[in-house]
């Protein structure tokens, strides 16, 4: 399949917690194409964030083949991972994690930072990146003086300046009252609309109605994957 | 451009954290400041000991034939000094018999000195040191003639009763009179002053103003020698090398007139300048092997200190770690952040104990005698050694911050 971004065969992952075996993922195989916009669902402790950070490259397979992009991540050390993380992946966590000291245009930038691009020209990408999610006007705020929805937004952006191939968002609303939670849907749905490849997960119902795509976990296997009504 | 970066990131940190951050480099600080403040008193006494006294007490390129070494250095036995004091004196014919055979060109004077009273007008200077000696002396110990003139050789042949006198003296016999053409009582016997030399200063407080000098001919020599003895023949030499060559020259010269059997030990002495330094030598000998180990251990203990915050800091910012990890961060990158900021609190820490160890030599400097002397390569020292200190102390916990697990670090299991 060429227009995979994201391709996955037998995928596990297991945990020893103590003295008991965990098996958190049992046997994923799935697909995502390029410009998908897939929402994983399921219970607590279905695996669903498990998957999410399997995909994107911050925990490693305990067991079958991942491929993003044409290239085995699951063979990777952690060299190259670096450089996946840095390339390839924009995550978005529920919790929005922003270095406190920093200014949002410094956030912002930080992938640049790692991806060994110029002063210049970091700059100019972080503040169009921010322009994007409508936070021009508040680049050289801190953490502490945005709002949760400001904050996540430029979480956001930070997920997108380095033009990754997928983006991925851990309940990226869990934090957020409902109109917020609304505003941040709308911005995923406009990157989409740009042509962004996006997994999202979340338990909400109604987060999961933006979706082309549900994939539910249970119990570490997927339960069911259904496209949804194309949304409008 | 990126280590930049991450030095500035550094700073905006340690500035943040300010009193974490002074503890943290106070180790550090305080072994750099030993190192700068000590290095700095030690080379200026040095300079000191040198200049005073290899120039000024003798005379640059100079040494004494002497019966006896005049500054004890090291231990002496009860038998070696009962075996120096049976030695026979220097005398006036050894002098001269030894001063006009050196071929290499020096310039010697016979010399006397001792402590007498002299006084002019009812007034009295005690403990004055009174030299008996020859003009060529006030060239060899660079003795300028503030006003008057040197005593002559043929002065000096008629046994003339004339003194030139040190600003001291000058200072406390005539207060507002000037001392030329005046006449003293030395010992009972009438001088007259001829010239008066430039003062000389102190040296360790002393005055070195405290001197009269006359003709050893003249009549006031048998206070402080008896009849044909002298304490010592002085030479000085152009430079260092004949100075040597002079030296063997007069040992050569002193043995043959003295028949000494080649298995004999010398019965007089060649001091130099070096012998009398030599008790001094031994004194910076032993500070400068003192130093590196005072400094070694403020900076083992700076280092472990640095060491020990760092770590806390990895803990406490774990989730940092995690986040930057997420974002791409390489562990060569997390390493790289966490050893630049643990060598630049060791830095700064080294930085300030420059300036406090550089305001602690100047204090030393204006508060006593001791001139302290900044060597260059001491600050270079101390910022390598800051430097050093932070980046091995770093290494640990960095390579810990480097290993951590994204997952983990961001709590997310």
């Amino acid at each position: 399949m060429p227009d995979c971004v994201i391709q996955t065969r037998e995928l596990s992952r297991e945990y020893q917690l103590g003295s008991e075996h965990i098996h958190a993922l049992r046997d994923v195989s799935f697909a995502i194409r390029r410009n998908e916009y897939v929402v994983i669902m399921g219970p607590s402790g279905s695996g669903k964030s498990t998957l999410l950070n399997v995909i994107g490259c911050l925990d490693s397979p305990t067991g079958g083949e991942y491929w993003l992009n044409g290239q085995e991540v699951s063979r990777m050390g952690d060299l190259a991972l670096a450089r996946v993380r840095n390339r390839e992946i924009g995550f978005v966590f529920q919790t929005f994690n922003l270095l406190p000291r920093a200014t949002a245009l410094h956030n912002v930038e930080l992938p640049l930072v790692y991806g060994g691009h110029s002063a210049r020209e970091r700059r100019l990408r972080a503040t169009e990146a921010l322009a994007r999610v409508g936070l021009a006007d508040r680049m050289d705020h801190r953490p502490n003086e945005l709002s949760g929805g400001q904050r996540q937004r430029v979480a956001i952006a930070r997920a997108l300046v380095s033009r990754p191939s997928i983006l991925l968002a851990d309940e990226p609303t869990g934090n957020l009252d409902s109109a917020t939670s609304q505003e941040i849907m709308q911005v995923f749905h406009r990157l989409h609309a740009d042509g962004q490849t996006i997994v999202l997960v979340t338990h909400e119902l109604d987060i999961a109605a933006h979706a082309q795509r549900v994939v539910t976990l249970r119990d570490g296997r997927i339960a069911s994957d259904e496209r949804t009504r194309s949304a409008a | 451009m990126r280590l930049l970066e991450a030095i500035r990131m550094a700073l905006r940190m340690l500035w943040a954290q300010k009193l974490k951050s002074f503890f943290s480099l106070i180790g550090v600080l305080i072994g750099v400041t030993f190192l700068i403040a000590v290095w700095s008193i030690v080379a200026g006494m040095n300079h000191y000991m040198e200049d005073r006294i290899a120039n000024r007490i003798f005379g640059a390129n100079a040494f004494q034939l002497r019966q006896r070494p005049s500054f004890s250095t090291g231990n002496i036995t009860r038998e070696e000094w009962l075996s120096w004091r049976r030695r026979p004196r220097v005398s006036v014919a050894d002098a001269q018999y030894v001063a006009p055979r050196i071929e290499t060109p020096v310039r010697t004077a016979m010399y006397c000195v001792d402590r007498v009273s002299i006084s002019f007008g009812g007034k009295t200077a005690r403990d004055i040191d009174l030299i008996g000696t020859e003009p060529e002396y006030f060239n060899i110990r660079d003795y300028a003639i503030a006003s008057g003139r040197a005593f002559t050789v043929q002065e000096m042949r008629a046994a003339r009763p004339v003194l030139v006198i040190g600003d001291l003296l000058a200072e406390r016999l005539f207060e507002g009179v000037d001392p030329l053409g005046k006449r003293v009582n030395v010992g009972g016997i009438q001088y007259r002053v001829v010239g008066i030399v430039e003062k000389q200063g102190t040296m360790f407080g002393l005055s070195m103003d405290k001197f009269a000098i006359m003709p050893y001919t003249s009549q006031a020599r048998r206070l402080i020698c008896p009849i044909n003895v002298l304490d010592e023949l002085l030479v000085k030499a152009d430079n260092p090398t004949s100075m040597l060559v002079a030296m063997n020259e007069v040992e050569a010269l002193m043995r043959g007139r003295r028949r000494l059997k080649p298995d004999q030990e010398n019965n007089f002495h060649l001091q130099t300048a070096e012998g009398a330094l030599e008790g001094w030598n031994r004194v910076s000998r032993y500070l400068s092997l003192g130093l590196p180990l005072l400094v070694g251990i403020s900076l083992v203990v700076g280092g472990i200190v640095i060491m020990n915050i760092m770590l806390m800091s990895v803990t406490e910012r774990t989730r940092e770690i995690g986040i930057r990890k997420a974002l791409g961060a390489k562990r060569s990158d997390i390493l790289g952040q966490f050893l630049v900021e643990a060598a630049t609190v060791s830095t700064v820490g080294a930085a300030l104990g420059i300036v406090l160890g550089l305001a602690l030599a100047f204090v030393v400097r204006e508060l006593s005698p001791l001139p302290a002397v900044v060597a260059p390569i001491s600050i270079a020292l101390g910022v390598t050694l800051g430097v050093l200190v932070g980046i091995v102390a770093g290494v640990y916990p960095a390579y810990r911050a480097a290993r951590l697990d994204p997952i983990v670090a961001l709590g997310m299991e």
